[in-house]
């Protein structure tokens, strides 16, 4: 009676594409339940990629190439890599230590939230059609650019306004976080104001990113250096 | 029988689509592959021989003619070494980088058009691997994730100088990648597609059409050196500066894993010359004779490509290293606002030419003096404070960091593998062997 009790579906598409599905949805699962699991932060980012890159894989399937382009060059190229880039700086590449946990209540919440989470999801998918209602609205896209174009004429006809105000949403995000950063730096007129210039030429000159933990060959002093305040 | 288990395999057999393509597809994968380590084995022996040229040296001759089985030799030699992993690093990561940063290389050759169209067996299909739609927007991923394998490298070894070297090339890499993406832009914009096919033949017919001259030479050059930054070639090779940071990225690495690396670096080089030369010259385009019709597109794209290849090899022996902060001035001061004014500029002429040339007044009027000022504003504050060596030699910074006054002591890792621990550490903690220590992060 719903689409969502017959198993036609993934039978119905051909055996290449089916296959595609199935090894990119494990990629997808294993790299999810990764970044989970993972003690390691730069582990979890790592299986953060290997998700997006499945999706990209499945938006690929999907003919999707232009969002699976995007999927690529946004979330892997650009903002996990900053992520590995703090995670690196900042020192924090080192296993947590998960037996103190700041927020006792949370983790029972959590477990309680993501259960509501699966239930809501299996609800919609034995009780009514696939969230969105129908396969598909209007068929396959004509083009042989495929989603390209489609996408293109969207963005700069229907939703030109939501667009043009995101873009100077995230200007303004960024103008600010420069300025945020800057200021105390411009007071300070120091030696160190030439060394915390430029994002990444004074984060190279922080002593933290040389000595921290995680990277530094010897494990043995970094032990000690690392519970000292100030090292001597 | 072959085709009845491909039937029953790919339901593709099915709806008309032969064996003899499928095989005709596998074959230019092979081919593609083949010749892409080819040349690169030959690039690093051009390399070689062609800088030994202009630094009045002889360069290596004794493995075959003229030497020409050098990287051979090299190559077999870093095969039989010992594969060496640093007792702090990251066992997986470690393994994993050099991968990394070899896949990427070789997937962005994929898209790039070698030759014209060609038929075999009755099938006339195009000479390169493949066409997707998506096109250029393949190279820019890649591209983007290209930083990975020497991002993890770096961070993996579990040393100081590794981490330096990835560090600067994450951000390096990051920063380059947007006036890459918008000279990309310019040429979308005049071709109307991404398919580096569509761009190519775009191109084709005269040179004045090769998009190198349509958008005027601005976005070349912007591209040229944004690759130049993206693949870390010289003089934009702080990443592995051997001079700072030993080796940089791959100091700890030995071996097979680093010759992939080494690899990964030639075969960069391959695949972005043949990347300019689809954007910017016309790709296959050039004049042909009534015989061998096929042969001379593929001249034509070999020639062109090995001209950027000699002029990369010329800039490595011309050009000295930038600082740093001169790299991220360039880029973020120079590189990205002239990208984006020009491309508004080609934007503006794609409506009408007083729109573009309006646009292009505004941007001299109004945009390059505020730039000016930027950059003027950069440099004042750049020369408040000392260069960067002289900070970390700061009495100030030293007690913080505890280094001894006098910066880093040189040579503090041996190229061979062996962390050492002790370079920032103001009181030498000896290590002590046996006693285990941690385990690697």
């Amino acid at each position: 009676m719903h689409p969502g009790l017959v198993p036609v579906p993934l039978l119905a598409t051909s055996l290449p594409d089916a296959i595609t599905f199935a090894v990119s949805a494990v990629i997808v699962i294993a790299g999810a339940i990764g970044v989970v699991v993972a003690r390691n932060p730069v582990h979890s980012a790592l299986m953060l990629v290997m998700t997006l890159f499945g999706v990209a894989v499945l938006f690929v399937e999907q003919r999707a190439d232009f969002l699976a382009a995007v999927q690529v060059i946004v979330y892997a190229g650009a903002i996990v890599v900053l992520f590995l880039f703090v995670i690196m700086l900042l020192g924090v590449d080192r296993r947590e230590a998960v037996s103190a946990d700041p927020l006792p209540w949370q983790r029972p919440l959590a477990l309680v939230l993501s259960f509501c989470a699966l239930g809501s999801v299996l609800a919609l998918g034995f009780s009514g059609a696939w969230s969105t209602g129908a396969a598909s609205v209007t068929g396959a896209l004509p083009h042989r650019a495929g989603d390209t174009a489609a996408l293109g004429k969207v963005v700069f006809t229907t939703y030109l306004l939501p667009f043009e105000v995101t873009a100077a949403l995230l200007v303004i995000a960024v103008v600010a976080a420069v300025l945020l950063v800057r200021v105390p730096q411009l007071r300070e007129q120091g030696g160190q104001a030439g060394a915390e210039r430029g994002g990444a030429a004074g984060l190279e000159g922080d002593p933290e990113a040389v000595s921290d933990p995680g990277v530094d060959g010897d494990p043995q002093g970094l032990g000690e250096r690392d519970r000292e305040v100030v090292p001597s | 029988m072959i085709s009845a288990i491909a039937a029953t395999l790919d339901p593709l057999f099915d709806h008309g689509v032969g064996l003899a393509v499928f095989l005709i597809v596998l074959i230019r994968v092979a081919v593609a592959f083949a010749a892409l380590m080819v040349a690169v084995m030959l690039m690093i022996w051009f390399e070689r021989k062609l800088i030994s040229d202009m630094q009045n040296r002889i360069g290596p001759n004794r493995a075959g003619p003229f030497g020409l089985l050098q990287s051979l030799a090299d190559g077999i030699k870093l095969f039989f070494k010992e594969d060496l992993m640093p007792t702090g690093a990251d066992r997986r990561v470690f393994l994993l980088a050099p991968y990394l940063s070899i896949l990427p290389a070789f997937l962005a050759f994929a898209i790039v058009p070698i030759g014209g169209l060609i038929t075999i067996a009755g099938h006339r299909f195009e000479l390169q691997v493949a066409d997707p739609p998506m096109g250029i927007l393949f190279l820019l991923a890649m591209s983007a994730i290209s930083v990975y394998g020497v991002m993890l490298a770096g961070w993996s070894s579990g040393s100081k100088y590794p981490l330096l070297g990835s560090v600067r090339a994450s951000a390096q890499m990051v920063s380059y990648e947007a006036p890459l993406g918008i000279t990309i832009v310019t040429v979308i914009l005049l071709t109307g597609s991404l398919s580096t096919r569509a761009i190519v033949d775009a191109q084709a017919a005269h040179f004045w059409d090769w998009n190198l001259i349509r958008l005027g030479i601005v976005p070349f050059l912007i591209f040229m050196i944004a690759v130049t930054a993206e693949m870390n070639r010289p003089p934009f090779d702080l990443v592995e500066a051997d001079s700072e940071l030993v080796g940089g990225f791959n100091t700890e690495y030995s071996s097979l894993r680093f010759a992939l690396f080494y690899l990964a670096e030639f075969m960069n080089t391959v695949t972005m010359s043949a990347i300019i030369v689809t954007l910017f010259l016309g790709g296959p385009d050039g004049p042909g004779f009534p015989f061998l019709r096929w042969l001379w597109p593929i001249l034509w794209f070999l020639g062109k490509t090995f001209v950027f290849l000699f002029i990369y090899v010329w800039l490595r022996a011309a050009l000295p290293r930038l600082r740093y902060d001169q790299l991220m001035n360039l880029g973020w001061k120079w590189l990205i606002p002239i990208a984006l004014g020009w491309m508004l500029f080609v934007a503006g002429l794609r409506i009408n030419e007083a729109w573009g040339l309006g646009i292009l007044g505004v941007l001299v009027v109004l945009v390059g003096p505020a730039l000016y000022r930027a950059v003027a504003l950069g440099k004042r504050a750049g020369h408040l404070g000392e260069p960067r060596a002289a900070v970390v030699a700061s009495p100030g910074l030293a007690k913080r960091s505890g280094l001894p006054a006098g910066g880093v002591p040189a040579g503090a890792v041996p190229a061979g593998g062996v962390p050492a621990g002790a370079g920032g550490s103001g009181p030498v903690h000896a290590p002590k062997p046996g006693s285990g220590g941690e385990e690697a992060p």
